[in-house]
């Protein structure tokens, strides 16, 4: 009963969304402020349904009600509640059905903050959104019912969940990556709102618009770190990025998403860049959107997963043509319409300077659509080769490595240089003048620092390190520069979500510096009671014993870590066999640090008592998550200053 | 002019992509016809990954049928297609499933099989994938069924498909084992 109810009240969302594309939308065109006002009405209806179906799903899967086919192809009895309910999005149909809720979530954020905008703006706002929940609801109705039932011979219990997904990280990590991916639809409403009254109007579109796209962008960076620690401490590679194709898909947004949030900075300041901004918006959502469809038809990672439904990858992409096919074509009639705007009125300062901070984010801006470009050739490479050679190959990470590091160099050493210098004009002197203290004290750290601590010193390693030193430096003199000027107190939420995000910038730069240059990795042959060595410190394996867990049996090793004779940690790291698919797994042991993480991942019995043991040492591998958490808390920040 | 045509632009390089993947959409996996079928497997002779000084030659071929998987570290297909390699392995123990490792380093497929499972009897090392290209090889995974007398009869490109196996090669292998 409750499956069907969640079924049904899939479609009444379905239906509302319907006639949200269709009831204010004729209101614009006959100007009736009262159809305009039903947007409102049938967004907090479709909010409902779709909670109310997400729900009945979840307790489908709590209930352990494996006549849903949903449920029983991705829980079993003996799973732990927690992953029951995290079950509901490890399968294709329901986490669409998150999609569509996490949707219909902002869409109710947008209704609710409506009234600061102009009836007329939201109210299209309102219908881009219906449209693309209308689709999205209408491909689960039609192609992916996470409700269909398995009658009359539903089985007794369900599949295993597949043992990599059971983990903490997994119940949080598609969640908030989806929230940020879909949160790009509510910048992509607002753009094609802006160009669909720019003929006749004038409007602060961006200052409305920003604190959406900070809000999304932060949630997606605390969803790609949420993944990439997920696969360095599950998967047990001790990887935190392999640039793989699902990787890619959230990586590309991202990458967007930061020239879109400085371009639309400019936008809203100076009022120029305004075709640009736009464009960004657009792209963002066209690559969560080319994110899902990649995830989701199987078309990258294996064919035959999607030729088993080929309605769905069909509709998918007929959804992405439609909806970023149409935005591009308003764009293309619409954005030469856009007015430069100055700040103190029409064309009023809308020139730009060569040294200005316009020109350091549109510099920055190019670069990152550049670098996102490549990645995004990359990802699609294997697909295109294949529609003209009929032959499949696998583009792997010396591609990604070679051509995206050396683009987004630029846009590194411009981070600094951002805030540092002024809008409008700046004599080139005056930013030298500024920097050139941190410019050589990087230098010389960058130069000095592994040569103390490491003794090597390498070009990739002065040069990454000097660029993390150069960011965190220069962010540290506008953040001092802007104390000294209005006190501590005195800056805005946005002034210190920037020190936050640019700091995290720094820090994430010479995370990744440092682990890819000094990390130790070794695989070995061991037996109990042996010690062996890993940078300064000795790894004692004591012994080892059979474990039993609720679904799982296996053996934990115990292992002693010490530093020059004193104790540092104890480390036991597990190989677990799940008894229903039979798939084992590694559960790694890490000693976590500030400055580095021991990591040990138990192999197999070799015989004779030997196992095979990979113990990594892997320096400042921290600083990536730690940097991406400061990037995503200055997103925030930078959200909740623009609320006013 | 110009900037009205260049505002065009987004919208034609996105068409231009979407064209791409709709072609992708509508590709099957393939089996790419060889000049290399009913040929006799070109020779070689290559270390292995599990044991560096053992020498192998083409040779190895003879007397059975032979699945050969051409796989590296560095493709992510492989990973996708060697979970159904594991499961192959362990349902069917008189599978002979030789690996060859294409282009990649000793340690990286050492650990690749360290942590995922070695479904193979053995994996043969193709360094700088000189052999692969013998065998006309353009990209990772491809699978090749040599028959007993060192034949190929079948190739396979792009990451082996369960229903592939059932339905095709498996009827395919069980005929292959009954000549002579």
């Amino acid at each position: 009963m409750i499956p069907e109810l969640g079924h049904f009240a899939l479609i009444l969302a379905l239906c509302l969304a319907g006639l949200q594309c269709v009831l204010p939308c004729a209101g614009i065109f006959k100007k009736n402020q009262a159809w305009m006002q039903t947007a409102r009405s049938l967004v907090l209806g479709q909010c409902f349904f779709i909670t109310l179906s997400f729900l009945c799903l979840g307790y489908a899967f709590v209930q352990d009600d494996f006549s849903v086919a949903y449920v029983a192809q991705s829980s079993n009895a003996s799973l732990p509640w927690i992953y029951k309910i995290s079950g509901i999005w490890s399968g294709h149909e329901g986490s669409l059905l998150l999609w569509v809720f996490l949707l219909s979530v902002w869409m109710l954020a947008v209704s609710l903050d409506s009234r600061r905008l102009p009836l007329i703006f939201s109210t299209r706002v309102l219908v881009v959104l219906g449209m693309i929940a209308f689709g999205f609801l209408l491909f689960l109705w039609a192609t992916s019912n996470p409700f269909a039932r398995f009658l009359p011979l539903s089985p007794i219990d369900g599949r295993d969940l597949n043992p990599i997904l059971q983990d903490p990280g997994l119940i949080f990590h598609p969640p908030v990556l989806y929230m940020g991916y879909v949160g790009f639809s509510v910048p992509f409403a607002f753009a094609v709102s802006a160009l669909w009254g720019a003929r006749t109007e004038e409007l602060p579109w961006a200052k409305w618009m920003r604190s959406w796209v900070l809000a999304a962008f932060g949630f997606l960076t605390i969803g790609i770190a949420l993944g990439s620690w997920w696969a360095y401490y599950e998967l047990g590679w001790g990887g935190w990025w392999f640039w793989d194709p699902v990787e890619n898909a959230s990586f590309m947004p991202w990458i967007v998403g930061i020239a879109l949030i400085h371009s639309l900075m400019v936008s809203d300041k100076r009022g120029i860049f305004q075709s640009w901004t736009i464009l960004l918006s657009i792209i963002a959502f066209a690559l969560s959107l080319l994110g899902t469809f990649l995830v989701r038809s199987g078309i990258l990672t294996s064919v035959h997963a999607f030729a088993n439904d080929p309605k769905r990858g069909v509709f998918l992409l007929g959804f992405l043509l439609l909806v970023i096919g149409g935005a591009l074509a308003l764009y293309a009639v619409r954005a030469g319409l856009l007015p430069p705007r100055g700040a103190r009125g029409r064309n009023d300062d809308a020139k730009i300077e060569l040294f200005s901070r316009e020109t350091a984010i549109l510099v920055s801006t190019v670069f990152l659509l550049v670098g996102c470009a490549t990645v995004l050739l990359g990802t699609l490479f294997p697909l295109i080769y294949d529609a003209f050679t009929g032959q499949k190959l696998s583009v792997g990470f010396p591609y990604f490595n070679a051509v995206f590091i050396p683009l987004i160099i630029p846009v590194l050493v411009l981070i600094p240089l951002g805030p540092l210098s002024k809008w409008g004009h700046n004599a080139c002197r005056d930013i030298l003048k500024k920097i050139k203290i941190e410019f050589i004290v990087s230098l010389v750290l960058a130069m000095l620092l592994p040569w103390i601590f490491a003794k090597t010193v390498s070009m990739g390693v002065v040069l990454g390190l000097g660029l993390g030193i150069w960011i965190g430096l220069g962010t540290f003199k506008s953040a001092f520069d802007k104390i000294r000027q209005k006190g501590f107190w005195g800056l805005s939420k946005g002034a210190w979500g920037m020190i936050s995000a640019h700091g995290g910038m720094a820090i994430l730069v010479i995370g990744v510096t440092l682990v890819s240059y000094y990390h130790v990795e070794r695989d070995l042959r061991i037996k109990p009671h042996q010690v062996l060595e890993i940078a300064d410190y000795q790894i004692l394996f004591q012994s080892i014993e059979p474990i039993e867990g609720s679904n799982y049996i296996g053996s934990r090793g115990y292992f002693l870590v010490s530093k020059q004779g004193k104790q540092v940690a104890d480390l036991r790291p597990e190989k677990r066999t799940f008894v229903a698919q039979g798939i084992k797994m590694t559960e790694t042991a890490i000693d976590p640090g500030m400055f580095r993480d021991i990591y040990i991942s138990l192999g197999d019995p070799l015989g004779g008592g030997s196992w095979s043991v990979r113990i990594y040492y892997k320096p400042f591998v921290r600083w990536i998550w730690a940097g991406g958490l400061l990037i995503a808390l200055g997103s925030f920040l930078g959200a909740w200053g623009r609320r006013k | 002019m110009t900037p009205r045509l260049l505002l065009l632009a987004p919208l034609c390089i996105f068409l231009i992509i979407g064209g791409f993947l709709w072609k992708g959409l509508a590709l099957k996996p393939q089996e790419l016809p060889s000049v290399l079928i009913g040929q006799t497997a070109p020779p070689f002779q290559l270390s292995t990954v599990e044991d560096p000084t053992r020498h192998v030659t083409e040779a190895l071929f003879q007397g059975h049928v032979t699945i050969l998987n051409i796989w590296a570290t560095w493709c992510s297909s492989c990973q996708t297609e060697h979970e159904l390699w594991m499961q192959l392995a362990k349902k069917q123990d008189a599978l002979f499933l030789v690996g060859l490792n294409y282009h990649d380093g000793l340690e990286d497929a050492k650990n690749w099989l360290k942590n995922l499972g070695n479904p193979y009897r053995l994996t043969l090392f193709d360094q700088n994938g000189r052999v692969g290209m013998d065998y006309g090889v353009y990209g990772t995974p491809e699978t090749f069924i040599i028959d007993k007398r060192g034949v190929i009869r079948h190739r396979h490109v792009g990451p082996m498909d369960a229903m592939v196996w059932q339905e095709k090669l498996l009827p395919m292998i069980g005929v292959l084992e009954n000549e002579k």
